[in-house]
């Protein structure tokens, strides 16, 4: 998706606050964020450019960057913030907006979220195999974690067999009225 | 009265951490605190439900939720229990979520039901060193783990964000160091003790948990340790089922196993290697386990 | 009587939000009210020239003025008054800025309540009497609490003002914060040097009396007349008799003492002088060390001591002091920054604060000036300043900026290159703070010559690593996350409201900020007074300070209690309690609850009565409110002018 770095959307800001339910006027760019951030090294921007990208209202930017899928959730910003902002629920705020927008960047990270949740939705809780299956065919890496399979397999921790919930109705149930909330 | 919980295994405990799950309901039963599975229950969401939408995920945990409330004063639990911190963290983001009226009321029109959700959520290791005390493990040791020499890792969202996690320091957490010694390893000092694996990435990226869970293997080697101890079952998998993938892209050579901590505590009390799962290990603790025993038989 | 009422606009202030007009022409319908008016400043000078113009005009005998606060221009007005020959009390305010316009936006609605706060100032004033002042003696000393370079310097100007001056320190010695620096911004002078010279001239000025070792333990009294009673702690030895030899240190066998004065970076003995300019130079005994204390034997310095000095029996003694003014001179603590796990929460050796580097720096510090690992003894080569620690972080309940951080960081980047030129200096910042003389220009010299590498982030750990420690920062200039590895890592941590200052400042009746910072009388034009007459403000007991602010405040405190101290009397202020003997039933309520001890109990007529020493009452109106007959009522706020108040409001 082409940027357009200069365009700003000033009500973006006060709508990941609202998401996020975090003053984004409170960061005043000290890095620590940064600092503590075990995935910044494979990130486009960095955290406090993240957050700067809120506070100044480059939506497309911020919404379009590759951190926001990157990041581990580990909350290592959020514990050691000075300002008390909860930074890892602002890149989920981000995350759930890129989403609505249809501007994820990480491709491969959206598919395996997604294939993660086709397989709850499925069968009411993970099936490890059929997730990887699912996700090798929604990206073409069809020889992802492939090498680790036979050691898997022989240590039996990756069950062949889905655990199928008893009243799986219900969760479909709740991932329809999700879908019906959300339009 | 023997405490008594609603129990919320997880998905991986069916699968890649089935030895966690195995060894954490030994560890309960012999410290006498009762679990009750919570019926039907169904996946919490995980980092996927969070990341995409927040009310998904509140839903998807809240289900669970339900089903322990429906159970609770039949039952006469003292809370929800569960081994995996991400759970937890689930779980625990979504009893307090609920507090906002509105989100609640969209939760509830998903689920189809009303929510209480009051009972406390805790983890295990949580109840076991707060509510029982390490000591309580400390009197079931029947084989200390004498010389072996241990670094406890955390993960990140044992403790974390202590606002929500409201459990041990979030810098410096010692509920496992303190477990262990009770166990009578020898506990090093581990400043990587809340640094993260890099967690959920471990299939899309794996550049990324190479490197993180890397760190935390030479860190643990330059301790000198001959084990790290986990309580995650994701960290577990990233620096044990990962480690060939760490090893080739780092060019290193880590051989150091790495137990949950519920897996010694049965080995501790005399469980055996069987019972506690010790083959479920991708990174054979054999060496360990044989030098280990024979500490044992030497002091014996 | 004949009342004016004069309605202020205080330019847009009151006027933005408040109808003066009509409030003045609702005035007019109050009774005996015979003008009102309205005035764009009634505090300027044309202001009060319209009001003396109408007592002449209307023959006014008392007034009132609606407009601000009595705290900013009560005192203005009844001076007004005075000019105009009327007696200062037959006067009232009425607060139509603080509690109407700057709090209401609904202008009718202000209109109205401004009305009635004038119609209540009315009613009281009606019932007003006219008041006169007393005098009473003050005692001309003044007591300075707290010996730090703030303490001495206002210690030193009021002694060579000719006052007697009480210097009250809780250390052994002298000398404050400033005593335990290697050199100061941005001159790079030698601190004891500097300050060496004003602790002799302490030690040797004929009008100040130093109680070292020593704390504030009550205060009574008031303005002129304190009552101060100071706990001399057991220092073990007989300070008339120690000479200060130091014989008894050198023979001490308990010498894995902590040592306070050095930051706890080295060891002591029990027996010791904290550093060789201390003043007092006399030893003391520390009793949680001492082994003949603890255990009972022992007894070495007693035996060694040339003038048998050491009184292993001494204990605290209190001692009170009558003084005049009080000026507090508490300082500052550092933060205690084991608050940050993520730094290692005290756990790493070589992760010192900024002032044990200032001990290792020094000539007279463990290390006699060598800069050394605590861990292991080494020369560090890479070295890691962090600021901030402990300032600007809402999380840790510490939202301030110290102010001085990013000054002495500077500093002591030049001083570890000039004592290790092969030495690297890396600082983490997030802003630079350098407004004062000279001193931006030395936060530039420590980059451009001394080459000290600024890297602007904050850090989020520190983790150790094979014997040095990884510092995980960031450098947002660049947008990268940033890892060095130090051999010593020094922690620019922020300062703290000194230990017990919340306890002194109740004993002394004075605010504090919720930090524990005492409350100046007014940010900008009272800066050194207090809301307690008499008690007076030096240094960075009231807000984070460096040095030249510090002995700027120390002067400014003394001049104030000069000033203050220059009379032989100061005026009463009559609005005290007063009994009226035919009520009182002489239960000696009042007495009991009088937080002042003004009141005490007599025989009138073969019966119990209360009666008040009228210059001890400082009119607080507890006895006014405890006394079950309505015998003791305050001046200028008696029960009936309270009920006019109420009723003009309520009827």
């Amino acid at each position: 998706m082409p940027s357009h770095p200069n365009v700003i959307d000033p009500a973006f800001t006060g709508e990941v606050q609202r998401e996020s339910e975090q003053n984004l006027a409170l960061c005043y760019q000290c890095g620590n964020c940064t600092a503590g951030c075990p995935v910044s090294f494979a990130y486009d921007y960095t955290v406090n450019q993240i957050m700067r990208l809120v506070q100044a209202g480059r939506k497309r930017e911020a919404l379009s960057s590759h951190a926001i899928w990157l990041c581990a959730s580990c909350e290592t910003c959020t514990t050691r913030c000075p300002n008390d902002i909860d930074v890892a629920r602002v890149m989920d705020a981000l995350r759930h907006m890129a989403r609505r927008e249809d501007m994820v960047s990480e491709k491969a990270v959206g598919a395996f979220w997604k294939s993660f949740l086709d397989s709850v939705e499925k069968h009411g809780r993970v099936y490890e195999l059929g997730l990887m299956a699912a996700y090798a065919g929604r990206t073409g890496r069809m020889f992802t974690d492939v090498d680790l399979a036979p050691m898997a397999l022989r240590k039996g921790k990756l069950g062949l067999k889905a655990h199928d919930i008893e009243k799986i109705a219900e969760i479909r149930g709740i991932f329809d009225r999700y879908r019906e909330q959300q339009q | 009265m023997s405490p008594r919980y609603a129990y919320y295994p997880g998905c991986s405990g069916l699968g890649s951490s089935l030895e966690y799950d195995t060894s954490t309901r030994a560890m309960c039963e012999s410290l006498g605190v009762e679990l009750v599975d919570i019926p039907d229950w169904n996946c919490c969401g995980s980092t996927p439900a969070h990341a995409v939408d927040h009310l998904l995920s509140a839903c998807l945990a809240g289900r669970n939720l339900e089903i322990a409330d429906g159970m609770a004063e039949e039952r006469k639990l003292d809370g929800i229990i569960t081994p995996c911190p991400s759970c937890l963290k689930n779980l625990k983001t979504t009893q307090r979520s609920l507090s906002d009226p509105e989100f609640r009321r969209k939760v509830e029109q998903v689920l189809g039901k009303p929510l209480r959700a009051g009972l406390p959520i805790k983890s295990v290791l949580q109840v076991v060193v707060e509510d029982l005390g390490v000591e309580a493990l400390g009197r079931l040791v029947k084989t200390p783990l004498a010389g072996m020499r241990v670094v406890p890792y955390y993960g990140c969202i044992m403790v974390r964000p202590p606002r929500l996690m409201r459990f041990d320091d979030p810098e410096n957490p010692m509920a496992l160091d303190n477990l262990l010694r009770e166990l009578g390893a020898e506990v090093l000092p581990f400043a990587l003790k809340t640094d993260c694996c890099g967690a959920a990435l471990g299939t899309v990226r794996k550049d990324v948990v190479a490197r993180l869970s890397g760190r935390i293997l030479d860190a643990a080697v330059e301790a000198g340790a001959d084990a790290i101890v986990t309580a995650c079952p994701l960290c577990q998998m990233n620096l044990d089922m990962r480690r060939p993938q760490i090893n080739r892209a780092n060019r290193s050579r880590h051989n150091l196993p790495v137990f949950y901590y519920s897996q010694l505590a049965g080995l501790a009390s005399g469980q055996g290697e069987a019972a506690t799962m010790m083959d479920k290990l991708c990174v054979s603790p054999r060496l360990l386990l044989n030098s280990l025993a024979q500490h044992t038989g030497e002091r014996a | 009587m004949n009342i004016g009422v004069f309605v202020c606009h205080c330019g847009s202030n009151i006027a933005g939000t408040v109808d003066t007009e009509a409030v003045a022409k609702a005035a007019l319908e109050y009774r005996e009210v015979v003008f009102a008016t309205d005035a764009m400043y009634a505090c300027s000078e044309p202001g009060q020239a319209g009001i003396v113009e109408a007592i002449g005009t209307y023959a006014l005998d008392g007034v009132v003025v609606a407009s601000c606060t009595p705290r900013m221009h009560e005192a203005t007005f009844r001076r007004t008054l005075e000019r105009a020959g009327l007696n200062r009390y037959m006067f009232e305010m009425a607060n139509i800025r603080e509690h109407v316009s700057w709090v209401g936006k609904d202008k009718a609605a202000n209109t109205r309540k401004a009305a009635e706060l004038v119609h209540m100032a009315v009613e009281k004033l009606r019932r007003n009497e006219r008041l006169q002042a007393g005098e009473f003696d003050i005692a001309k000393r003044v007591m300075v609490i707290g010996g730090g370079v703030a303490g001495i310097q206002a210690a030193l100007d009021c002694a060579d003002g000719g006052l007697e001056v009480v210097l009250v320190e809780r250390e052994p010695s002298i000398g404050g914060k400033m005593s335990k620096l290697d050199k100061t911004f941005p001159t790079v002078d030698c601190s004891s040097c500097i300050l060496g010279p004003k602790m002799v001239d302490v030690a040797q000025h004929p009008n100040i009396t130093l109680y070292a070792l020593s704390e504030v333990d009550s205060v009574d009294g008031f303005v002129g007349n304190f009552n101060v009673t100071v706990r001399r702690k057991a220092a073990y030895v007989d300070w008339d008799a120690c000479t200060g030899c130091g014989e008894c240190a050198a023979k001490c066998p308990s010498k894995k003492t902590p040592d306070r004065f050095n930051e706890f970076i080295g060891l002591t003995t029990a027996i010791n002088i904290p550093f060789p300019q201390a003043i007092p130079k006399k030893a003391s005994i520390n009793a949680n060390a001492c082994i003949k204390l603890t255990k009972g034997k022992c007894g070495a310095c007693a035996k060694v001591c040339p003038t048998g000095a050491i009184r292993f029996d001494q204990k605290d003694e209190l001692v009170t002091e009558k003084v005049g003014a009080i000026i507090a001179a508490t300082g500052y603590d550092l933060f205690d920054f084991t608050k940050y796990g993520e730094y290692g929460g005290g756990r790493y050796p070589d992760v010192i604060t900024a002032m044990q580097y200032e001990r290792l720096l020094s000539a007279s510090g463990p290390t006699e000036g060598h800069i050394r690992r605590p861990s292991d003894g080494a020369e560090p080569r890479d070295i890691v300043f962090i600021q901030c620690v402990g300032s600007r972080d809402k999380s840790i309940g510490r939202p301030y900026c110290t102010g001085f951080c990013c000054m002495y960081t500077a500093k002591q980047t030049i001083l570890t290159k000039d004592h290790m030129p092969d030495s690297q200096s890396y600082v983490f910042y997030m802003d630079i703070r350098s407004p004062g003389k000279n001193y931006d220009e030395f936060t530039r010299r420590a980059m451009e010559e001394y080459g000290a590498k600024y890297i602007r982030g904050r850090v989020s750990a520190i983790q150790p690593k094979n014997g040095r420690y990884l510092v995980k920062g960031a450098d947002t200039l660049l947008g990268r996350q940033v890892e060095i590895e130090a051999d010593l890592v020094v922690l620019a941590v922020g300062a703290e409201a000194a230990r017990g200052a919340g306890e002194l400042a109740e004993k002394l009746r004075i605010s504090y900020d919720p930090y524990g910072f005492f409350l100046e009388g007014h940010p900008k034009l009272k800066p050194v007074e207090t809301n307690t007459a008499g008690v007076y403000l030096a240094g960075s007991c009231q807000g984070p300070k460096d040095i030249p602010s510090s002995v700027a405040q120390g002067g400014a405190a003394a001049a104030k209690a000069l000033s203050l101290l220059s009379k032989d009397k100061l005026a009463s202020d009559p609005q005290v309690s007063g009994v009226k003997l035919a009520r009182c039933i002489g239960c000696g309520k009042c007495e009991s609850v009088c937080p002042f001890g003004a009141i005490e109990m007599i025989e009138f007529r073969g019966m119990p009565k209360a009666s008040i020493i009228e210059t001890v009452c400082q009119g607080c109106g507890v006895c006014t409110a405890a006394c079950p007959q309505g015998a003791a009522q305050l001046r200028h706020f008696t029960d009936n002018q309270i009920l006019a108040e109420v009723n003009a409001l309520c009827l």
